[in-house]
């Protein structure tokens, strides 16, 4: 209980308002009245909370392990600046910047933030965020739709398997085809397969991921970029891995129009999956298209610079069921620690978290590669994350590393039924090379010395 | 009166700061990039700025100073539910094992965060009186949208492809409509009568065999309870159409009805308004969605399940005698709504919200949010002509037409004269039915105290829209920025920073 009433309060106030009882102000038609004995967590002091949570926390083994998860949540490293800033209550419990002459601060973070968005993407534009990665390509792919006025989306096989299946579920409720190109050995994109579909000029949208679910580098070629661009399909960049836009030529490079992404990387916590930042930004041509807040400069009456929540024309609460999106809430919390996490870290501290994830991964694969029994899938550059097959079902292989304190990474199998063998594997700034050294030593152990028969 | 968002020296953009090589040592220097990848992948430029921590530090505290939030002062944006957001919330999800959980831990070494979400779905199924939540959707609006794909899915099932209204009152969050077009639904708009409410009468006008889903706040923007819901779910259920509750107004109904009694089918709840979610300047927020038995299998993956615990641990409540994972293998689900199974960390914090509370501590809160309500209501109705003058539940509206007619003052004028006073201004000009509106929420954590000094400050600032209309019309003064100019915002979008040429 967090209110502040006294009994003398409260009978002053039913006093105001001319009612006997506070059970008189809330009645309701006894037909709907609550008649049932609810079954409620019980009320508890504050710091026996803590200790129920304390209980829980135990139970999150998980977290003590040597971990190599990424697939769309990675561990890096968050100065501490960033929760002594964000966590100020003015940020912390405000509203949507609705009253722009006391939202000042507010505003212009997220001013901020869309311009990081904008220099990292290469794009013209960007959002006050969405809700995150998944989310951010199925608010593209209606984008696209509006654009075009189309009704297929042509997505790759490459793409984070969760992203696809809530592509699919908005789809579901448009009455909108999603087709998939397939991967080829090389674990990229199959671009002419991509080409030869868009040539029916049927697609809305053709979205690609890089670094792709398996970690490789995804771009589109020259030839694709020209075959997409004369069927009138719009161009979409998936971005997972924000982190990677430090290292690898941004999406404007080749051709994207549009890029949905997910910014967990920049300082926000994986907290067992949310909240996140996703993020949507494209060229200009698609500025009234996109979904939720922006944040625009502006003057006010004594021609000072200021922000305000502008193009609001696009949105819900003007346009009703004309809106481009019903997104009203959206992860604008997120987006600020993402700023100021880019704020702090800067381009040396980007370029720097950048090159140490790049030779961490390599580490990784290389001592992996080392253990009798394992191979690296696919030969194409990759960021963080590479898949190795171990050669039998990467889910019992995990599951004996797991005993050791060691999570190896993702099972494959659970997304590609041909990749049942295959393990995602990742490795950031944080992961040490005594890390490294304890999982190619339990795959070893797990490969390679055989218990009694 | 000063407030505490008025220093007036601009603010310059991170952009503008900063030298290159100014680097913070987090992290240790890295080799070139093109030690690791192909000339034809790399990045040629990365044109961010450096800053020291000290100037981010600075930079970032000086903007929260330029920022309202319910830590500065009384928030009655209405609908909004800005109560007090109580900081062992925010302790217990900063713990390492719940910030730094991944979302693919195995579910045997992720078992408190499981049992955490477990406890919130029982508790919130319980309160609302619904068979199942999933924790799932992000927002309310995402709550939405999965509620109509359940139902558009639902009725493509029973083969009833007609049905494809969906009825919103016109008291409606303007995300309810725009949620239906989402799904592909056309939204039927249906006119409150002269009691701010929905009739069973007008219903039964709109209803038919296109009917799929009739869309309910209640209390609704008005704050005023559909005492006919009922009859109205009945109607709706006998047309074969199913009943849908937005949840944004639940913190009035705690403990004395539920969605489920009203005869609701789909819901959705706003943690971040009912259960304290901080709202973080716009997200993230949370929002649980509901159903009754004949949709639960509909609901987004993954659903937690619980089974009983074979090696009998024990702890003190129930659920300390399960064991849980997550489900994914519902074959009539709609599919998953976000990349991952919910924002987390706004679930446990509205699990210690509830712990807080207990069962009657929430009827309490509902208690004492409509009080307040109330009292405000009948305070600003001595001065300010308020439309809908009975009992409202958490939150009222009052109208400036008169001002407006008289002396050419505005709802905009006097919500920007609230904030010269250091108060959240209501949300204005909505529900769109009331003319020259303000929408009035205090919520239960607000004294008396502070809302006798508010009623002071409206007072005031409504004399003075009678004496001195101008003053009101220059309104705020004391903020950083005067009235900002939306149009041009609106016509030369400027929507990012761009380095000097």
């Amino acid at each position: 209980m967090y209110a502040p009433h006294t009994q003398r309060d409260i009978d002053e106030m039913l006093a105001a308002v001319g009612v006997e009882s506070l059970d008189a102000l809330l009645a309701v038609p006894e037909e709907i009245a609550l008649k049932a004995k609810l079954d409620v967590v019980p009320a508890l002091p504050e710091y026996q909370i803590a200790r129920r949570f304390e209980r829980f926390a135990e139970k999150n083994a998980g977290v003590g392990y040597r971990s190599f998860l990424g697939a769309g949540s990675y561990s890096h490293y968050a100065p501490p600046a960033i929760a002594a800033l964000a966590m100020r209550g003015e940020f912390l419990t405000a509203y949507t910047p609705y009253q722009a002459e006391v939202s000042q601060g507010y505003l212009q973070a997220i001013y901020e933030w869309q311009t990081y968005i904008c220099l990292l993407t290469g794009m013209e534009l960007a959002n006050a965020s969405v809700y995150d990665g998944a989310t951010a390509l199925a608010e593209a792919a209606i984008m696209a739709l509006g654009a075009t006025g189309r009704n297929k989306i042509l997505v790759s096989r490459a793409i984070h398997p969760n992203y696809r299946a809530v592509l699919r579920t908005y789809c579901d409720g448009l009455d909108v085809a999603v087709d998939e190109v397939p991967v080829t050995e090389n674990g990229a994109t199959d671009l002419s397969a991509l080409a030869d579909a868009v040539g029916g000029k049927g697609y809305a949208a053709v979205a690609l991921q890089s670094p792709n679910f398996f970690g490789c580098v995804d771009t589109l070629t020259k030839d694709a970029q020209a075959a997409i661009s004369s069927s009138g399909t719009v161009p979409v960049a998936v971005v997972a891995e924000a982190l990677s836009l430090a290292a690898l030529e941004p999406p404007a490079a080749w051709g994207a129009q549009i890029v949905a992404g997910e910014a967990q990387s920049f300082g926000v916590a994986q907290a067992y999956g949310g909240p996140y930042a996703g993020f949507i930004a494209s060229t200009k041509e698609h500025m009234r298209r996109i979904p939720g807040r922006l944040v625009g400069k502006t003057v006010d009456n004594a021609e000072r610079t200021a922000y305000v929540l502008t193009l609001q024309a696009r949105e819900q609460h003007i346009r009703r069921e004309r809106a481009t999106s019903n997104i009203c809430t959206n992860q604008a919390h997120c987006a600020l620690i993402a700023t100021i996490y880019l704020a702090l870290m800067g381009k040396s501290g980007l370029r720097d978290a950048a090159s140490l994830n790049l030779a961490r991964s390599r580490e990784l694969a290389s001592a992996v590669a080392n253990v009798d029994g394992v191979t690296l899938k696919f030969p194409t550059p990759f960021f963080n994350e590479f898949v190795a097959d171990v050669g039998r079902p990467a889910a019992e292989v995990l599951e004996s590393l797991a005993e050791l304190g060691i999570l190896g990474g993702v099972d494959l199998g659970r997304f590609y039924p041909e990749f049942a063998s295959c393990i995602l594997m990742t490795a950031t700034e944080l992961t040490t090379t005594a890390d490294i050294n304890a999982l190619a030593a339990a795959l070893d152990g797990a490969l390679n010395v055989h218990a009694h028969i | 009166m000063s407030t505490p968002t008025s220093s007036k020296t601009a603010e310059p953009l991170i952009f503008e700061l900063g030298q290159e090589g100014r680097a913070n040592r987090y992290l240790e220097e890295g080799k070139a990039l093109d030690a690791f990848l192909p000339e034809a992948v790399v990045r040629k430029d990365l044109p961010l700025p450096d800053n020291s921590e000290l100037d981010v530090v600075r930079h970032y505290t000086r903007l929260s100073h330029r920022t309202f939030g319910i830590d500065l002062g009384f928030y009655p944006l209405g609908s909004c539910t800005m109560k007090y957001n109580p900081r062992v919330n925010d302790a217990i999800v900063a713990k390492r094992e719940f910030a730094q959980l991944h979302p693919f831990v195995p579910d045997a070494l992720a078992q408190g965060a499981l049992q955490i979400m477990y406890e919130l779905e029982r508790s919130l199924s319980s309160l609302f009186g619904m068979a199942a939540f999933s924790l799932n959707p992000s927002a309310g609006a995402h709550a939405e949208l999965g509620a109509l794909l359940i139902a558009k899915k639902y009725f493509k099932e029973r083969g009833e492809t007609r049905r494809d209204k969906v009825i919103v009152p016109d008291t409606a969050h303007g995300t309810n409509p725009a949620s239906a077009s989402m799904c592909g639904f056309k939204v039927v708009s249906l006119p409150s009568n002269e009691r701010g409410r929905v009739g069973v009468s007008e219903i039964r006008s709109v209803l038919g065999p296109d009917t799929a889903v009739c869309m309910m706040t209640n209390p609704n923007t008005l704050g005023l309870f559909e005492d006919e819901i009922a009859q109205i779910a009945a109607a709706v259920h006998e047309a074969g159409g199913l009943m849908y509750y937005d949840g944004a107004n639940a913190n009035a109904i705690m403990g004395y009805t539920r969605p489920g009694d009203m005869g609701f089918d789909l819901m959705h709840l706003n943690t971040h308004k009912t259960f304290t979610i901080p709202h973080g300047g716009g997200g993230a927020g949370h929002g649980p969605l509901g159903v009754a038995a004949h949709l639960v299998d509909y609901l987004p993956v993954p659903v937690i399940a619980a089974a009983a615990r074979a090696n009998g641990e024990s702890g003190s409540a129930a659920s300390d005698r399960l064991t849980f994972k997550l489900d994914f293998d519902r074959p009539k689900s709609i599919g998953p709504l976000r990349s991952f199974w919910s924002n987390f960390a706004h679930v446990a914090r509205a699990l210690a919200y509830l712990y807080a509370n207990g069962e009657e501590g929430l009827k309490r809160v509902s208690q004492l949010a409509v009080l307040n309500a109330n009292y405000l209501r009948v305070k600003v109705a001595e001065f300010l002509d308020t439309p809908y003058p009975e009992i409202c539940r958490h939150e009222f509206v009052a109208s400036a037409q008169e001002l407006k007619k008289e002396h050419g003052v505005r709802a905009l004028d006097i919500a920007k004269a609230l904030l010269d006073h250091g108060y959240m201004a209501p949300t204005m000009y909505f529900p769109l039915i009331v003319p020259e509106c303000l929408m009035v929420e205090p919520t239960e954590t607000e004294s008396k105290e502070t809302l006798d000094k508010f009623v002071e400050a409206l007072h005031q600032i409504v004399e003075e829209a009678k004496t001195n209309p101008q003053a009101l019309l220059e309104a705020p003064v004391t903020t950083v920025v005067g009235r900002v100019d939306e149009t041009r915002a609106a016509r030369q979008p400027d929507l990012r920073w761009r380095a000097p040429q």
